[in-house]
């Protein structure tokens, strides 16, 4: 299992998503879906950046990406505050522009784009977001 | 990221081209409230040069349809949506809030 640790700056989203990619592709997963691995990565690391690490400098996002012959895995870890990750509520996806809320969309998006999401919050020790997606015909 | 705005008869075109995040997403926002400032509420937003956009790109996108909406005074729409954020605006809902076009001129010529 590969890590790696950058800062809590959105200026280092565009190379977690290289990272991501680079693995996903590796593992055989076609454009389309390394695509929703890369996005999904994002939002998870842009939701740690504004809200686990929210007035806190300094802090770390460790990137873990485990691949197996079935799936791939990608653990987004911080140790900034807890995070209710479960207590987000699925936006309105409303076709009325003004019942849209501008907020909720990046869970949302992790959710649809991954196969499986788990989040655990250990206190102190912060908090840790597995995403996982399956390879075609894996399901 | 790049941003370029050109002025048309009936509506101003931006292009936004390279890829949009939390990292830049603001930028976005600025460079669209200022077009509404400016008088402007009538917008095609050409995307054949956009790689990426994440949810923060969205929310931007968003806001500006509000803007642009209130008073039935204008509209963003988008033009040459590449497939990957075609995929995206579709999951996210959005193809119901925005009007798309193959390319900007059947853009230009919705207004």
């Amino acid at each position: 299992m590969l890590t790696v640790k950058y800062s809590a700056d959105f200026e280092n989203l565009d190379a977690i998503r290289e990272l991501v990619g680079e693995f996903a592709r590796q593992a055989g997963f076609d454009e389309k879906t390394v695509y929703s691995i890369q996005l999904a990565t994002d939002e998870a690391c842009s939701n740690v950046i504004e809200h686990a690490y929210k007035g806190i400098p300094g802090g770390e996002i460790e990137i873990s990406c485990q691949t197996t012959d079935e799936q791939i895995a990608v653990i987004v870890r911080d140790h900034g505050r807890v995070f209710d990750f479960s207590s987000a509520r699925e936006p309105n996806l409303s076709p009325q522009l003004s019942e849209r809320q501008i907020g909720g969309l990046g869970i949302y998006f992790i959710r649809q784009l991954m196969d499986e999401v788990r989040f655990e919050s250990n206190g102190e020790a912060g908090n840790t977001l597995t995403m996982i997606k399956k390879k075609a015909g894996k399901v | 990221m790049e941003i370029n705005l050109k002025e048309f008869k009936h509506c101003v075109v931006i292009e936004v081209k390279g890829r949009v995040d939390s990292s830049n997403a603001q930028l976005l926002s600025q460079r669209l409230e200022k077009v509404g400032e400016d008088g402007h509420f009538k917008i095609v937003l050409d995307l054949a040069g956009l790689e990426y956009m994440s949810s923060a790109g969205f929310r931007a996108l968003l806001a500006a349809q509000r803007v642009c909406k209130r008073y039935n005074r204008g509209e963003v729409v988008l033009a040459s949506v590449p497939t990957r954020i075609h995929e995206a605006l579709e999951l996210a809902g959005f193809t119901e809030l925005f009007k798309t076009f193959p390319d900007t001129l059947s853009a230009v010529g919705n207004f």
